[in-house]
């Protein structure tokens, strides 16, 4: 399974990584050499073999459901590049 | 006087303790050692110099009143991808500009917690993606090992490069890394430095950003084994703000150090032995295995069939982790913004301005490996695969194998810039073709330098353990690093 230009940019555009036209060459051939280097899995023969959903065996924990943290936006937005009365602010979403 | 940035962690602490020399002239000792090789290294890219005179200090009223803590005192490095609470933490990228975060990580903390001096923040790969130390936004990391008349600068390996270099050249008395395929024991490799990476669950990955969710796992580069034994004791614990966190306790890992390897079963994988490996590489691993065996150990061949798939099967599974953790830095909470006609644009404008080279393409295969009509066939056959590599060392294990030597790397430090490893991708990744299968199977490893090069670089050796058996690695890797007995200390020239 290759990857075509029409494909680097709509990868592109699902990361929301900008792509310019003089770089879809160069994501290409890299992202090619990538996927040439795992196609060896497809040796693999991987019939009745679960899938990894955990590396040690744990069952994940469960909390009490109360409110354990929080009151303090102001230091959740100290580090936003803009923000206003404690609310991130981005461009306008809606007409 | 002695030089005491040339103490081992356990001499430090020692020291200390007889109040031979106090907290604070150490840790000015290594803020004058860091402000000397830093241009030539540049292994750090935050130096907190007031915080660390202050932690010293206060170190020092402990020491005085016989209140010491188990690190009181000792000056350690910390890798930008840590936490640190209103202190640089980057993950070495631009994207990340100017993030200082409201909290410390859960293993920081620990450190703080045990009296430990932060000196700053330590250079890396961008994101911990790379094993060369190139891809940070702030330049290469410049390994303080030079080949036998050569001033090439080589690299310290990665993504912990910083972390390596600092240990290696003085500059800090352990350092704190992170390991995802490799990123903890191949620069220890590269730099004459012990590496562990514990086994998944054993620190906390809270407040350390994400690259691989189901692979990374924080531990120390040291000088010595005891040295990392006694850092991974403070840095390892329970953390309920990590749902993968174990809840196991903690032994005393400087304990085990001396146990040796008597009556000890020592695997020896025969996928390991890849074709084009150097032959000082296999020879080097043999000798490993004469050491053990002279203290009584019991060398045995063992099977990993599914070696080979490790490495192809961890370029899906570690980007599509990552395309997923990354997806949050869009220019709207925190770090660099890059405005657009309209919010996409924005994202896409930032995120492309952001992310370093290497960094876009994993994120770029992580997103297409997930993407629709491609899940089953990338990722979920991936996961299969890494079923089937943890099953391999599970069956060695029931078979009587205590630990697995391999070697750490498949060569000794290259240049910065190599031709070769820039111009593919793969065969920068192949690096990590010995380490990787540790990450995929969650298990503990540890690198130890053993020998050196034809050129006089050091190489290491890998010991692969049991779930929460870092104590047979201690005690394993403590005979190779008796037995090899070399001088492990690059020869100055910064």
């Amino acid at each position: 399974m290759a990857v075509d230009a029409d494909t680097v940019r709509r990868i592109g555009r699902l990361a929301r990584i900008r792509v310019e036209e003089s770089e879809v060459a160069g994501y290409q051939s890299e992202l090619n050499a990538i996927l040439g280097f795992v196609e060896q899995l497809d040796e693999v023969d991987v019939s009745g073999v679960e899938p990894m959903t955990s590396v040690t065996p744990m069952a994940l924990r469960q909390r009490e459901d109360k409110v354990t943290a929080g009151g303090h936006a102001e230091r959740i937005v100290s580090n936003a590049p803009l923000s206003e009365d404690n609310f991130f602010m981005v461009p306008k979403v809606v007409e | 006087m002695t030089d005491l940035t040339k103490l081992s962690l356990a001499a430090t602490r020692d020291g200390l303790s007889n109040r031979d020399f106090s907290a604070l002239e150490v840790t000015e000792a290594y803020l004058g050692a860091i402000e000397k090789a830093n241009p030539k290294l540049n292994a750090f890219i935050e130096v907190t110099a007031q915080q660390a005179r202050e932690m010293a200090e206060q170190s020092d009223h402990r020491l005085n009143s016989r209140d010491a803590r188990p690190l009181e005192g000792v000056p350690l490095g910390i890798k930008d991808l840590f936490a640190t609470k209103h202190v640089h933490t980057q993950a070495a990228s631009h994207v990340l500009d100017d993030f200082k975060p409201e909290y410390e990580s859960h293993v920081t903390q620990n450190l703080w917690n045990d009296g430990a001096v932060m000196l700053g923040k330590l250079n890396m790969d961008e994101f911990a993606m790379g094993s060369s130390n190139e891809t940070s936004h702030y330049g290469p990391v410049v390994n303080p090992w030079r080949a036998a008349g050569s001033n090439q600068d080589l690299v310290p390996g990665g993504s912990s490069g910083g972390s390596a270099a600092a240990v290696s050249a003085w500059l800090c008395a352990g350092a704190t890394a992170t390991d995802t395929g490799g990123s903890i024991r191949q620069p220890a490799a590269f730099t004459g430095t012990v590496g562990i990476k514990p086994t998944y669950g054993r620190c906390s990955r809270w407040g350390i950003v994400a690259f691989a969710s189901s692979l990374d796992q924080a531990g120390p580069i040291a000088r010595t084994v005891e040295d990392a034994a006694i850092m991974l004791t403070s840095m390892a614990g329970f953390d309920p703000m990590d749902s993968t966190s174990a809840e196991i306790a903690v032994p005393d890992f400087a304990a085990a150090v001396e146990r040796g390897v008597k009556g000890l079963t020592i695997g020896v994988p025969r996928e390991y032995r890849m074709d084009g490996m150097p032959e000082e590489i296999e020879t080097l691993w043999q000798q490993g295995l004469e050491w053990l065996k002279a203290e009584g150990a019991t060398v045995k061949d063992i099977s990993l069939p599914h070696t080979k798939y490790a490495l192809p099967a961890y370029y899906i599974v570690a980007p599509a982790e990552a395309s997923s953790n990354l997806a949050r830095y869009d220019g709207v909470k925190y770090g660099l913004r890059v405005s657009g006609k309209d919010i996409t644009d924005m994202y896409e404008l930032t995120r492309a301005k952001g992310f370093g080279r290497e960094v876009k393409r994993r994120v770029m295969i992580g997103t297409y490996v997930l993407s629709a009509g491609y899940y089953d066939a990338y990722y979920v056959r991936a996961q299969k695969v890494r079923t089937l590599i943890k099953r391999d060392f599970e069956r060695a294990f029931a078979d009587g194998v205590d630990a697995i030597l391999t070697p750490a790397t498949p060569s000794a430090a290259f240049g910065i810039a190599d031709q070769d490893m820039n111009a593919d991708p793969v065969k920068m990744y192949l690096n990590d073709v010995f380490t990787v299968t540790v990450n995929m199977a969650g298990l503990p490893g540890i690198a130890v330098p053993a020998g050196k090069d034809h050129r006089g670089l050091p190489l290491g050796l890998q010991l692969i353990g049991k779930p929460f058996d870092e104590e047979t690695l201690f005690a394993a890797g403590r005979v190779i690093e008796r037995s090899a007995g070399g001088e492990f200390s690059p020869e100055k020239w910064w």
